[in-house]
């Protein structure tokens, strides 16, 4: 992969997603859009760790979780968003870095990885469900137990607590926040950091060999995941306006998951995909009793893991690539808008 | 003096059900490297099993004992037939589809049950300790742990059975081209363990208000079990269960169940992270 195909993938891409999210209000409430993106940048903060850091992490539920819980405490005590928003971000980045240090100092791989994720996660949640008493509470913000956080500052233009940034100007914050995310996690990967870390996916021994501390950059790697899905937490927070245990639940945990798995990895628009179309399904199937939600989601996930192992959109862009005679990854980030069009449609 | 006689009873009792609730999972993990996380479902289901069996006048111990494991090895059965077979050899995405099959049972068992608490109360009377009330139930499940890893153990390194199936798990090539079908093999020692789960399912039936979403709150515990446990089954099952059973019964004594509870998870990630290939990774190595 040389480097200007890249740029130019990119900006494609990015200018695919800026007509499609000016041209999506007109489809949808941007109350449930902005929802969709919060739910989209969570999976591109998993599809970078796993996708491209070969790192199968059970718990990003527990960055996102951690980012929410981080802005509402803050923005209770504070009164004003513009440090709680930092702070729903550097929590998690800072939270995934010592775990990540942890694990991957401890040489943990693969299943045992899964599990110290899975049980961290756990352990927040369990946690958080028993904060219901008075004794529990940081600063003036009582942690609520099971019934969640209330009632605290949502994201409001830095430095005047009382215009609230709320319904389309939210929107397309978060139209913006998503950009700016997807641009950097490009230049990111582009980076020589970048193409480290897929070649630690590929093959952590050879890159040792040749002299990478793999154990730091796997680390750094999982740390910015965390961020990412701090920010997408952050975001929830504001939008939904309450936080509550559920966001570390195992459910949050295993969607994110899936989202990945059905959109596809190894990409970042693939999760990105994965977890609109999801989403939005899910928003379909609540409005309808007849078939339970949960059920739907499992087949959905059993049914990609048997038949489409890589994924949507690499699929889609292979039978793109096929069509055209190019190659299928380069393709593969151009087909995002075809993909998203049946989102919304 | 009654106390601490409450106390041995209850770490041999949290000890017991961490075994029960984890010997499936052990066994379809330790024989096959499948990670099932449908396991907590196939709990659930062989818990509505049981209550199911009893409500039509089954006798309870019949319902528990035979009932239970029965239907969910039968689930079992299919579930490998129709999903789990396809994917042997890649531990991720078995991971994911049971993953999504626990979504599934869920979805089913919220449908056909509803999203409310139903439950069967214990058949066995408690009794008092000095002052100190104690289940009685509780001896049950501890008597039937210990039957279940000694049973296993006899099954494993006892019969033929275990046997083949011990040496299909290790080179499935050379157990084929002595005439035994891997395939096979492969689908009876998932049923045995979804069987398993089954059992531990009805055993549990009395002790929770069972709700679809019951598994969630074993698999979690099923799993560091059997992974802190490491490779070989009933050694690492026993010594996992009784070191985590210990650590979440003492905290929950000296502060409270969500304290007991965190330490359990705290212990299993501190330990994973010494041990990184479990606790028979290190100690007992070559044990079945």
């Amino acid at each position: 992969m040389s480097g200007r195909p890249q740029i130019g993938a990119t900006l494609a891409v990015l200018g695919a997603f800026v007509l499609l999210a000016l041209a999506a209000p007109a489809v949808l409430e941007t109350y449930t859009l902005t929802i969709l993106l919060i739910y989209g940048l969570l999976a591109m903060s998993l599809g970078l760790v796993w996708g491209f850091g070969g790192i199968l992490c059970f718990g990003q539920a527990a960055f996102y979780g951690l980012g929410a819980y981080s802005y509402a405490i803050a923005a209770i005590n504070l009164g004003e968003s513009t440090l709680p928003f930092a702070l729903g971000i550097l929590v998690p980045f800072l939270f995934a870095g010592l775990l990540g240090a942890m694990m991957f100092y401890g040489r943990l791989s693969d299943v045992y990885l899964g599990v110290i994720t899975l049980v961290v996660t756990l352990i927040f949640f369990k946690f958080m469900n028993s904060t219901a008493g008075p004794e529990y509470a940081i600063g003036q913000a009582r942690l609520g137990g099971f019934n969640g956080i209330p009632g605290y500052q949502t994201l409001n233009v830095p430095g005047d607590p009382d215009a609230y940034i709320f319904g389309d100007d939210f929107y397309y914050l978060v139209v913006a926040i998503v950009l700016v995310v997807y641009a950097l996690l490009r230049w990111l990967l582009a980076s020589p950091f970048g193409r480290v870390a897929v070649a630690i996916r590929e093959n952590e021994a050879r890159v040792e060999l040749m002299g990478y501390d793999a154990r730091l950059r796997k680390t750094a790697l999982f740390a910015v995941g965390g961020a990412v899905a701090g920010l997408a937490g952050t975001l929830f927070a504001s939008w939904a306006e309450i936080v509550t245990p559920g966001l570390f639940s195992l459910g949050q945990s295993a969607e994110i998951i899936i989202w990945c798995i059905v959109g596809g990895l190894g990409t970042l628009v693939g999760p990105f995909v994965g977890a609109m179309l999801l989403g939005y399904l899910k928003f379909a199937l609540g409005q309808q009793t007849l078939i339970d939600n949960t059920l739907v989601l499992g087949l959905v996930l059993v049914l990609s893991v048997l038949l489409l192992p890589r994924g949507v959109v690499p699929t889609l862009g292979q039978w793109v690539g096929l069509a055209r005679r190019r190659r299928p990854r380069r393709a593969s980030r151009r087909r995002l808008r075809p993909a998203r069009g049946g989102a919304d449609g | 003096m009654d106390l601490a006689t409450v106390l041995i009873v209850e770490i041999f009792y949290s000890i017991a059900v961490l075994v029960v609730i984890s010997a499936g999972l052990a066994v379809v993990f330790g024989m096959m490297r499948v990670i099932n996380l449908a396991h907590g479902e196939f709990l659930m289901a062989g818990g509505y099993a049981t209550i199911v069996a009893v409500n039509a006048g089954i006798n309870i111990y019949v319902a528990m004992l035979i009932v239970a494991p029965l239907v969910v090895g039968l689930i079992g059965l299919v579930v490998e037939r129709l999903v789990i077979r396809h994917l042997y050899g890649r531990l991720v995405d078995t991971m994911l589809a049971s993953w999504g099959l626990s979504l599934v049972m869920i979805g089913l068992a919220t449908m056909i049950f509803g999203n409310t608490t139903t439950g069967i109360s214990p058949p066995i009377a408690g009794f008092a300790i000095g002052g100190y009330q104690i289940n009685g139930y509780n001896f049950f499940i501890i008597v039937v742990a210990a039957l279940l890893l000694v049973a296993m153990y006899a099954l494993l390194a006892g019969t033929r059975a275990g046997l083949v199936a011990r040496g299909t798990m290790q080179r499935a090539d050379m157990a084929a081209a002595l005439g035994y079908s891997p395939d096979r093999v492969y689908m009876v020692t998932f049923f045995c363990g979804s069987a398993l789960s089954g059992l531990a399912g009805g055993l549990l039936a009395p002790l929770v208000g069972l709700v679809p979403t019951t598994g969630g709150t074993y698999i979690a515990k099923a799993f560091i079990t059997v992974i802190s446990g490491g490779a070989s089954i009933i050694v690492g099952l026993l010594s996992s269960a009784t070191l985590f059973g210990l650590v979440s019964q003492l905290f929950t004594f000296a502060a409270s169940p969500v304290v007991g509870e965190v330490a359990l998870l705290v212990a299993a990630v501190v330990l994973l992270r010494l041990l990184p290939q479990g606790i028979t990774g290190r100690f007992f190595r070559g044990r079945l």
